[in-house]
């Protein structure tokens, strides 16, 4: 028997990360150069002009060194659902496994059918055939990332389920209220859009390059043109489903958006914090130290954000670890404790119910069955010992959480700035934006992780919020057997990409054939 | 009528089926572990590659499709098997995770570790990937050491934690080396992929001097891969197969359960034998016929059916389909281990696009084949790898 311990949870989520993280440099690129390719080669078969040719097809090779290694990172994301963590696989399959499903059936294939059209189909099939093969190309990216985040969706706002006390597990009851969450919804825009920015910010920084080394300015110009408007609008489209998600962490989880915003005391007409330092000394939510060395707010901007409502009262991480206050739809909000004990009611309940069917005690495992779904809401809570432990690590959180947003900011105002510059035709000489673009690359990648670790790391000690803690959750191995296999893919993944950005800069520095 | 049974039933079937046309799709990993061999001249090398790296998508795509559907139609199996024969799948990933990368770096200016790096990758892969994948399914008939107790999950903060799949030894999966029966199915795997691949190559290439040597090779490797399917085969059916009481549920051991399981199900005998046949008919059609190409599909469409029917057999006719040594009462059928019926029946309407996405692939393959593959083609062609 291996013992499960805090280590085998820490390195079996640091692998996750590490996946993920990974994975999330490959996948924005692809959604968002796929479809700047996608309107080039429209251009072109609109136009005839060979010119949006030759631009479509050199994006193209860069869209397919990108590809692969996207998909090598991706398939080991799916399977580590299973291979560490194998509790959740069974706990939440029945829910959680419909979305990956339908992912590899309607949309994986469609991607990867077509991309080989789109590749080695310039030949062979006709203008019309192979335009339709690349968009249908980006079309399978993006359902892809949809069920994706659906899935994703779910463990932070867990619906249309219910527990069966026989299998001991959340069953599936309403299939549209898993696909449609609100919470998809706006987490598939928002992550959709992040694509589209940083394709933008690709392509505007790569187009920079060639324009300050006086190479195929016509190619770099146009692409540079298309990437500011098209950045411009995403970055714009990402505030909004940004606002859009902060509202839905807001109603789903409280306690994600206080360690977002580092609210230990609740208050009405919350002001969100533009700029802050926080301070390390503060340990433990309910000692005495000021969170904040420094911080600049912009009143009521919180409840406003979080509640349409500039006077709501947004919950700090003491009242929900304490509760009694009042949540919106009018009842008092419980304490940690009173939910440590009702999950632990929940998780007895189960005990007594299985056992009392098995003596075949029917009227009995009637009323603890009763009792199991009265409380079911809390059973994660019934694996916590503590308040703390409820308690997502704040600073990542944090600093994640602003420095995204002042990165989203930023970028709105430099593709505002090189659209105009290339709306008057002055981008040429303008050196200096030429290396602003070019070196905003990184923050667009930069961004795309901070979101995530807000989404992730806020989202804990939960796989599944209040339902499932990650020490639940977590697969039998032992730890060394979860840092072997962490060592080896976090030094694979790191040789494939450097070899992945030295091809790149090889393909940019050669430049497209025009 | 729609019934659960029929739902567990029709996603074992679909689940078989992809496993079916994923071993068909190997020939690709078959094709890569012929690199060194079957390739002489550098021209030769490219022109495999080129021609297997127009497929590798499908075989990739199949397998995470494969994932997938385990997880959202039998998802005790993918927490049990999967977080338990930790290395076997890890190892497994790992091959794959080196593929994908290979055909688009292996010729790009800049790829670090030179083309003769990721030749070595899809090496690693097409041997490594494809005879781990037959250990793999062998213990679907052999067995693993674990224990399912769903029990285990209501123990809050308890030593042995809350685990409800656990494997029994600290191998993880690598004990399954230790099984004859598993090694001959691996094998048997890995000439079956090779075999195809030398099939596909007489299909797919205009380069006269490799397709004469493919032929060569389709018998080199059809002849292993008879004779360990075989032995593989013939022990199965004779020995002791995991039978579960319809009624109760408890598993027992009966004497040649897969055998019984043929005849009981003759439809699918019929059928299974029909799939052996085409497989040795274009293996044979293409050794002793001189102008026979279409190998690849008789023993395509034969893999596809072989697969499909061998796996039925672990799984219908009230059998276990991951069995445990360990602890026989913990073995997965298709009944303890599968989603509701709710999940199965919304995935049972999702499963109804299958025949559309069969539709464009077939026209995606077509169009980019319509004549064989030759070294003129890929001078003209810009993305060759």
């Amino acid at each position: 028997m291996e013992i499960l311990n805090a280590s085998l949870v820490n390195w079996s989520r640091a692998q996750f990360a590490m996946t993920a993280a990974y994975h999330w440099l490959f996948v924005p690129l692809t959604l968002g150069l796929g479809v700047m390719m996608a309107i080039m080669e429209t251009n072109y078969v609109r136009t005839g002009d060979e010119k949006w040719r030759k631009t479509a097809k050199f994006w193209q090779t860069i869209f397919g060194i990108n590809f692969a290694i996207g998909v090598a990172t991706g398939i080991i994301l799916e399977f580590q659902f299973g291979t560490n963590w194998s509790n959740y696989s069974w706990f939440v399959g029945d829910i959680f496994g419909a979305p990956l499903a339908i992912e590899a059936i309607v949309a994986f294939f469609l991607e990867a059918t077509f991309i080989s059209i789109m590749f080695f189909g310039w030949n062979r099939v006709s203008k019309k055939a192979h335009l339709t093969a690349t968009w249908l190309t980006i079309l399978g990216a993006t359902l892809s990332a949809y069920w994706i985040l659906v899935a994703n969706a779910w463990m932070q706002y867990p619906v249309g389920m219910n527990f069966n006390p026989d299998t001991v597990r959340n069953e599936m009851t309403d299939f549209w209220a898993v696909a449609l969450s609100p919470v998809a919804v706006n987490k598939f825009f928002h992550a959709v859009l992040s694509g589209w920015g940083l394709g933008a910010s690709f392509v505007v920084g790569v187009g920079s390059w060639y324009l300050l080394k006086k190479r195929h300015v016509d190619f770099a110009l146009k692409s540079i043109k298309m990437g500011a408007a098209f950045g411009f609008i995403s970055f714009i489209l990402l505030a909004v489903t940004g606002d859009g998600s902060a509202y839905q962490v807001a109603q789903k989880q409280p306690m994600k958006l206080a360690s977002m915003e580092g609210l230990y005391k609740g208050k009405t007409g919350a002001g969100m914090v533009a700029f802050g330092i926080l301070n390390p000394n503060k340990q433990a939510y309910n000692d005495s130290i000021d969170p904040y060395y420094f911080k600049i707010e912009l009143p009521k901007l919180l409840s406003l954000l979080g509640y349409r409502d500039i006077n709501a009262f947004v919950p700090g991480i003491n009242d929900i670890v304490d509760g009694g206050y009042t949540l919106p739809d009018g009842e008092k909000a419980l304490s940690f404790d009173e939910k440590k004990e009702r999950g632990q009611l929940a998780i007895q309940a189960l005990a007594n119910y299985r056992k009392a069917k098995q003596e075949g005690r029917d009227a009995d495992a009637a009323e603890y069955k009763n009792t199991l779904q009265e409380n079911y809401a809390y059973f994660g809570y019934g694996y916590l010992k503590t308040g703390q432990d409820s308690i997502p690590h704040v600073p990542l959180t944090f600093y994640s959480f602003h420095l995204m947003v002042i990165i989203g900011f930023y970028f709105i105002l430099m593709f505002a700035i090189v659209w105009y510059f290339g709306h008057k035709k002055k981008m040429e000489s303008a050196k200096w934006l030429q290396y602003i673009a070019l070196w905003s690359i990184p923050l667009a990648y930069l961004a795309g992780q901070l979101g995530w670790i807000v989404a992730e790391v806020g989202r804990q000690p939960w796989t599944i919020q209040d339902v499932l803690p990650v020490q639940a959750a977590v697969s039998g191995l032992s730890t060394g057997n979860v840092i072997t296999t962490f060592i080896l893919f976090a030094t694979l993944f790191t040789l494939l990409l450097v070899a992945e950005v030295t091809i790149l800069v090889k393909q940019i520095k050669k430049g497209p054939e025009i | 009528m729609i019934t659960y049974s029929f739902l567990q039933h029709y996603w074992w079937f679909i689940i078989s089926l992809l496993c079916g046309v994923l071993t068909f799709l190997l020939f690709v990993q078959g094709g890569q572990s012929m690199l060194y061999s079957l390739a002489k001249t550098e021209d030769e090398k490219k022109l495999l590659v080129n021609a297997l790296g127009r497929k590798w998508e499908y075989t990739f795509t199949t397998l995470v499709t494969f994932g997938g559907a385990f997880f959202a139609s039998f998802p005790l199996f993918y927490s049990t098997s999967f977080g338990g024969a930790y290395w076997v799948w890890m190892l497994l990933l790992f091959c794959f995770v080196l593929q994908a990368v290979s055909y688009e770096f292996h010729s790009k200016p800049g790829n670090i570790f030179g083309a003769n790096t990721y030749r070595a990758f899809l090496f690693i892969n097409g041997v490594l990937g494809t005879f781990l994948l037959g250990v793999a399914v062998a213990t679907f008939f052999t067995g693993s050491a674990f224990s399912v107790n769903k029990e285990n999950l209501l123990n809050v903060g308890s030593a042995g934690g809350s685990v409800i799949s656990r494997w029994e030894n600290p191998f993880h999966g690598l004990e399954a080396l230790g099984n004859l029966r598993n090694w001959c199915l691996g094998l048997s795997l890995l000439f079956l992929a090779r075999t195809l691949a030398a099939l596909f190559f007489v299909n797919r290439l205009d380069h006269a001097a490799l397709v004469e040597k493919s032929k060569k090779y389709v018998l080199y490797n059809g002849v292993p891969f008879v004779i360990f399917f075989l032995i593989f085969l013939v022990r199965t059916l004779f020995a002791e197969g995991f039978a579960v009481d319809p009624g109760s549920g408890i598993v027992s051991m009966e004497k040649m359960k897969y055998l019984h399981n043929f005849l009981q199900m003759p439809i699918v005998l019929v059928m299974f034998l029909l799939g052996v046949a085409a497989v040795l008919y274009g293996i044979a059609g293409t050794v002793f016929k001189n102008d026979f190409r279409k190998g690849i599909w008789y023993s395509g469409v034969g893999t596809v059916l072989t697969v499909t029917l061998l796996l039925l057999i672990a799984g219908y006719n009230h059998t276990a389909y991951y069995p445990s040594t360990y602890d026989l009462q913990s073995s997965l059928t298709i009944q303890n281990s599968s989603s509701s019926e709710f999940t199965l029946r919304v995935m049972f309407y999702v499963s109804l696009l299958v025949p559309v996405v069969i539709g464009y692939i077939v026209y995606a393959w077509r169009s980019l084949e319509k004549k064989p593959l030759s070294m003129e083609d890929l001078k003209s062609d810009e993305h060759a790898y």
